[in-house]
């Protein structure tokens, strides 16, 4: 079994690597919400850790790296705003070429900048964000002695950088604004039925415009976290797809602030469980009838369905129990109970499958708002 | 009526965009400090005017027609496959799994099962997201690119856990064996007895499988009546339904078909050039499918002339990287350029034209 410590560093580990995704997930959640599809968050998250990296790198202040991360964001959304709401544009393809944009325009101008392959120099201290130790924390040289309590707050609690206790806030503020202020009403409405909105003489161009500019603030402060507190400096795609596990966790959280931060939570959690341990052990009984189980939910699910369902979720079921049998005859030798390895990278695609569970809406239908995707044309 | 004539629709608008796209390339490599005349000569001479040049292109261009046609035939049924990715990844499983466990005779037979295991494979990895999306009412741009990432965790599974011989340290499965072997342009030149053409370029018969895939999309989407249904759907959901249409078949054959394109790829990647199954062998061509769709206007002349467009840049930006100081991620903002003028900022490039051609109708009348 694992200690008690063991635990809380990977509790500590989950939060750190939670905190990009929540900023990005909350960036998407405004965009969304306002009726704007956002797939560009993975390139204003990448284009925001660059532009931090480098202006912290030249000018040795991190708060000057944030806040050019922050613009270089805004103005990518800015960019999608333009294609999305002016234009009326294809969203997600405007998503698209932003990620594009990012992912190239980094690194060309990083290997201009700096001439290093694309990374830009390490940042020495007051180029990054320093963890906050808080009062009588102790290191974590004296952890191993100190008592539970302790550890839990010396290690856990204390010692982030401060844009993770800022990401924290930005749950009960995004809360706040979305539901007790008059502009988060409007928003909501806007991304529900943008030609109510219209009717009642609010422009839905500036709101939209406005939700997409806070998704490009929150994008640029994630950004400038991964570039400049989680890593010492800007490697290129170092966002590793970030921005669409956020989006993932988005639609986990069904397009809602708190559930948002326990959806990037669990996410984070599975991260941090990837970097902490190579290998996950499982006893094959275990394993096995959990999947013998999941084919069987899947079959009964079936029985009376039409002839697709059956093909497809009972093939599903099928390849299910194939594995579970292979499972099975793979410790034939040893003994049913003996354990089986779990290879990290099913623990690193867990966000996507259960993503997709909650998609297909067989666990807790998640319903968009429905005017996502749609551009608003006014009638005449 | 429309404003513009059809060929301006056509042919001027895609090459208004790829100029502006050119130009703001040029911009930023002026800004880099290099000349964008000479980077274009470079990439004309290591491209157009080597064999091995065109060798290199021409095997990025099959990869290129595969997923561009794959997005196109999404995009006819309205659909967005941003899948492409993952289902040539899953394809690249089916050749894997093809060649190394079928004792194939001959390189011909090889070639047929390896395009149907490669098929097959990313048929299956876009039937999921599409029955999703048609039964479900899952939106099909989130679970495909969802199923990007899980296609990924698959391969590396199947690399690293499975295929892999033992022993080896080197993230791939075994070769395969030498009667699966594609003959190459190389190969082929050196039949007809130009030994020293197309040396040791990765082109490889496959193009020609990619060019009848363009005949029979094309046939399939403007011939035949499923690819009548398919547009009909794309056009409008509601009309076609009560034309008796059924959404949920047409989405599922739809994107089947894109995932089967998809797949196909891997027959020039992995039979064709590594001759084994490696991690990253799609090297983001999945998604240079949607520049290719976008630029060839969903149709099969013109994902070609797209995909050659792309070859180009692809191979022209390996010659700049080689030789100057320019980053072979230049290619990658130019893509991003191509499609944010071709698909999201199309208004915007096509205002003035049809502001044009409004003045040129005026004076006429």
């Amino acid at each position: 079994m694992i200690d008690f410590l063991t635990l809380i560093q990977v509790l500590d580990g989950t939060l750190r690597l939670a905190t990009p995704l929540l900023l990005v997930c909350l960036a998407g959640l405004f965009s969304e919400r306002a009726g704007i599809f956002d797939i560009g968050l993975e390139g204003k998250l990448l284009a925001a850790a660059f532009v931090s990296a480098a202006f912290a790198a030249i000018t040795g202040s991190v708060w000057l790296g944030l806040l050019a991360g922050v613009l270089a964001s805004i103005l990518l959304s800015l960019l999608h705003g333009l294609a999305s709401i002016t234009l009326r544009g294809d969203q997600i393809i405007s998503g698209v070429a932003i990620n594009f944009l990012a992912a190239g325009l980094t690194v060309v101008i990083a290997q201009d900048l700096f001439g290093q392959g694309g990374r830009t120099p390490p940042l020495k201290s007051g180029g990054r964000f320093e963890p906050l130790n808080f009062p009588w924390s102790i290191s974590s040289k004296e952890m191993s002695d100190a008592g539970p309590l302790m550890q839990l707050y010396s290690e856990l609690l204390s010692g982030h950088s401060l844009l993770v206790y800022l990401a924290l806030l930005t749950v009960p503020l995004s809360w706040f604004v979305l539901y007790k202020t008059r502009f988060g009403l409007r928003l909501r409405a806007v991304g529900e039925n943008p030609a109510a909105v219209d009717t009642a003489g609010i422009s839905v161009v500036g709101l939209r415009y406005g939700a997409v500019v806070i998704g490009g603030i929150l994008c640029g402060i994630a950004g400038a976290y991964i570039a400049t507190s989680l890593q010492a400096n800007f490697t290129k795609d170092m966002s590793a797809g970030r921005g669409f596990i956020a989006l993932a966790a988005l639609i986990f959280a069904k397009w809602r602030p708190w559930y948002a931060l326990g959806a990037c939570l669990l996410f984070g959690f599975f991260f941090a469980v990837d970097n902490r341990f190579q290998n996950i052990l499982m006893p094959a009984w275990a394993l096995s009838s959990f999947l013998i189980f999941i084919s069987l939910v899947l079959l009964s699910y079936v029985w009376k369905k039409d002839y697709l369902d059956k093909v497809v979720l009972g093939g599903l079921a099928l390849g299910i129990a194939i594995i579970s049998l292979m499972v099975i005859s793979s410790v034939w030798t040893s003994g049913i109970s003996s354990q089986v390895k779990i290879p990290v990278v099913f623990i690193q695609s867990l966000p996507y499958v259960l993503t997709v569970v909650v998609l297909a809406g067989f666990v807790g239908r998640a319903i968009p708002p429905k005017a996502g995707g749609q551009p608003y044309v006014k009638e005449r | 009526m429309d404003i513009m004539p059809k060929w301006v629709d056509i042919v001027v608008v895609p090459l208004f965009s790829l100029f502006l796209a050119a130009f703001l390339a040029a911009l930023l490599i002026l800004a880099i400090g290099e000349s964008p005349v000479a980077a274009l000569n470079l990439m004309i001479e290591g491209t157009l005017l080597r064999s091995a040049g065109w060798g290199y292109m021409l095997y990025y261009t099959t990869n290129f027609i595969f997923t561009g046609l794959a997005v196109s035939v999404a995009f006819h049924a309205a659909l967005f496959n941003i899948g492409g990715e993952g289902q040539a990844m899953i394809g690249g499983l089916g050749v894997a799994l093809v060649c190394l466990f079928i004792p194939w005779p001959h390189w011909t037979l090889a070639i047929m099962g390896a395009s149907i295991g490669a098929a097959l494979f990313g048929m299956i990895w876009a039937g999921l997201p599409a029955y999703l999306q048609a039964k479900r009412g899952s939106h099909i741009v989130i679970t495909t690119i969802m199923f990007n990432f899980i296609a990924a965790g698959v391969l590396i599974f199947f690399v690293v856990d499975v295929l892999k011989p033992t022993g080896s340290m080197d993230p791939a499965s075994a070769n395969f064996p030498p009667s699966t072997h594609l003959p190459t342009f190389q190969d082929i030149a050196s039949l007809m007895g130009f030994e020293k053409a197309f040396r040791s370029a990765p082109a490889n018969v496959s193009f020609f499988i990619a060019l009848f895939a363009c005949v029979a999309i094309w046939y399939l989407i403007w011939r035949s009546p499923l690819g009548y249904e398919i547009r009909a759907l794309g056009k409008s959901g509601a009309a076609a339904r009560y034309a008796g249409v059924r959404p949920v078949k047409i989405i599922m054959i739809a994107m089947m078909i894109s995932g089967a394109l998809c797949g196909m790829m891997a027959i020039n990647t992995t039979q064709g050039e590594s001759e084994r199954l490696i991690l990253n062998f799609t090297e983001g061509a999945g998604f240079i499918g949607i520049a290719v769709a976008l630029m060839g206007r969903s149709h099969p002349a013109g994902v070609f002339l797209a995909a050659l467009l792309f070859g180009f840049l692809y191979q022209g930006g390996a010659e700049l990287a080689l030789w100057t100081k320019i980053p072979r991620e230049m290619i990658v903002v130019i893509q991003a350029l191509v499609i944010l003028f071709t698909g999201a900022l199309s208004l915007m490039v096509r205002a003035p034209l049809e502001r044009f051609f409004m003045s040129i109708k005026r004076a006429d009348v």
